[in-house]
């Protein structure tokens, strides 16, 4: 059993079919092709013999004896109408993606200041704008597509800023080599933004947003290398949307709640993409961000071996190890630094679900003595509100880590035994239960 | 295709989310928090977020990035915590 359609479940499912197992593909989406096939005519068909459950949303997943358990709705999302299934298979691949990185500053929680994957989502699965006059900020080269994508819907794009230098690539000569492909894509989503007259400035990013109801000006400001706000640099701009997007954070759920082992975040996978838990494999940028390319190179090597008839292709181990490089480099030109945690006021929201501002974070820490996440989210509500700390708990854990200078670990707050949402009437109907042997 | 917004109709497209149409109609909020009443709409745009959420044929809490328009739907904004 494949979880998620994107470019890595998509690979996977094809390669476990081709080496003869019985597969099924389940996401969540109404049609396959995850993050980046979103409304292109290229995405890849999903294989013939795969059977491919659209609109069907994994909530829970526990490991038995003999595989593994997996729980599902079917049906419009949120919808009280779905159907439950709980199914069974022996060997089981996620490949659930993730999803961009928010940094709180003043004002990011107004509408109209979304997320850099939100506005390339409306861009390319409906062109639609997120506005009409749009600021893009952040760090690392997926700011540039969603600049052109939002170009091609008829927004004008103020700037794009790169809150990290320009000179980072010149550190990982290794990975420019390893990724030369990739590079030439950017060089033309480059070329694109100086076609229309984008201006990209690095060291600089958006510290503020204002306005009545909704997002109508920006602060940006200059950054030094630690990401704090050089003074005197300020400047206001008028826009009526905000991009922000500081690399992406893995969507973990599944992968925590089958016991497999993380390592800086990410889900741990051998060279055959197995996981630390026997009969799950791990691909795509549950394992790392490296891009499509990489996601698919490590579906067909997840799908072969976890169809364990045949031996993994030669070819798709290389297109790994070069993503992988490619990726590392990626990571090293763009880190996050701690000088965001200096771009908050005391009423900044950190959680925007249960309304914690950072005082009042910062009070739950003093007075409680909150030394682990547990403990913060349960005096703060940090991470307790519906989006379960998807957006905020690596947020809040370094932010409390700077605060008291104690260890809160981030992958704590990636324990969620519900992965999606269900409704109370839906716990308690009865579900199809299928039996599903000698799968993948 | 025909759906209704805090009871005005509107036009969508098949396919459309609930959260691509509110925005086609210049819409950036169909929300308000349960304690500050502060104003939300989009935010991730894929459904981790939990921001954009709204009222879908009587129902809340429907995620309207995630939900695709039927025909006949009628869609209202959420005050705070909707039963
Ligand atoms: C919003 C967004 C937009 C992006 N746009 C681009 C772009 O335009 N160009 C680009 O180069 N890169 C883009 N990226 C980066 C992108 O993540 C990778 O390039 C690529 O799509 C990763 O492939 P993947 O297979 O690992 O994951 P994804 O493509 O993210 O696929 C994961 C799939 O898993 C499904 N899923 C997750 N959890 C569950 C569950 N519990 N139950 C059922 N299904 C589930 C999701 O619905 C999704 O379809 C984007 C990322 C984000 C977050
Ligand atoms: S915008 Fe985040 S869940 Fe819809």
């Amino acid at each position: 059993m494949v979880v998620g359609a994107g470019p890595a479940g998509l690979a996977a499912a094809r390669a476990a079919a081709e080496a003869g197992a019985r597969v099924r593909l389940i996401d969540s989406a109404p049609s396959a092709g995850g993050q980046f096939f979103r409304g292109r005519p290229d995405v890849p068909p999903v294989h013939p013999k795969v059977e491919h459950l659209a609109d069907s949303a994994v909530w829970h997943l526990e490991s038995v004896h003999n595989g593994h358990t997996v729980r599902v709705r079917t049906g419009p999302a949120d919808a009280p109408v779905r159907r439950g299934v709980t199914l069974h298979a022996d060997a089981l691949i996620l490949a659930t993606g993730a999803y961009d990185r928010a940094l709180p500053f003043p004002g990011w929680d107004l509408p109209g200041v979304v997320t850099a994957g939100g506005a390339q989502a409306m861009a390319k699965g409906h062109g639609v704008a997120v506005g009409r006059r749009v600021i893009i900020a952040g760090t690392g080269p997926f700011l540039l597509p969603v600049a052109t994508s939002l170009a091609g819907t008829g927004a004008t794009v103020v700037e794009v800023l790169e809150a990290n230098g320009p000179a980072g690539w010149l550190r990982a000569p290794r990975a420019l080599l390893a990724g030369a492909g990739r590079l030439g894509e950017l060089a033309g989503y480059a070329k694109a933004l100086a076609a229309q007259r984008i201006p990209y400035r690095t060291r600089r990013t958006v510290i503020a947003a204002h306005g009545t109801g909704r997002v109508e000006a920006v602060t940006t400001a200059a950054l030094d290398n630690g990401w704090r706000i050089r003074p005197g640099t300020e400047r206001r701009i008028a826009v009526d949307a905000v991009c922000v997007g500081y690399g992406f954070t893995p969507q973990l759920e599944l992968a925590v709640a089958a016991g497999c082992r993380l390592r800086d975040g990410f889900v741990e996978v051998d060279a055959a993409q197995a996981t630390s838990t026997p009969g799950v494999f791990a691909a795509g940028e549950l394992t790392g961000i490296g891009g499509a390319k990489l996601a698919a190179a490590e579906g067909t090597v997840a799908g072969t071996a976890a169809a364990a008839s045949v031996e993994v292709p030669r070819a798709a181990l290389r297109a790994v190890r070069q993503g992988r490089i490619f990726a590392d480099g990626l990571a090293a030109a763009h880190p996050i630094q701690d000088g965001w945690r200096t771009w908050l006021t005391d009423d900044t929201l950190v959680c925007r679900c249960e309304e914690v501002t950072l005082a009042g974070l910062c009070d739950a820490l003093d007075r409680h003595r909150a030394l682990g996440v547990r403990t913060l989210k349960l005096t703060s509500r940090v991470g307790l509100g519906p989006c379960q700390g998807r957006v905020c708990g690596r947020n809040a854990a370094e932010l409390a880590a700077g605060h008291t200078g104690g260890h809160y670990d981030p992958a704590d707050t990636a324990r969620r035994p519900i992965a999606a949402p269900v409704r109370l009437g839906e716990l308690a109907e009865e579900e199809t239960v299928e039996e599903m042997n000698g799968q993948a | 295709m025909k759906v209704t917004v805090d009871g005005v109709p509107t036009v969508a497209r098949p396919g459309q989310t609930v959260a691509a149409a509110l925005i086609e109609r210049g819409q950036t909020s169909w929300r308000d928090t349960r304690i500050g009443g502060r104003p939300r709409g989009l935010f991730c745009g894929i459904g981790v977020c939990f921001d954009c959420l709204v009222v879908v044929n009587g129902v809340p809490d429907v995620r309207a990035c995630q939900r695709v328009l039927a025909d006949g739907d009628e869609i209202r904004t959420q005050r705070g915590a909707e039963l």
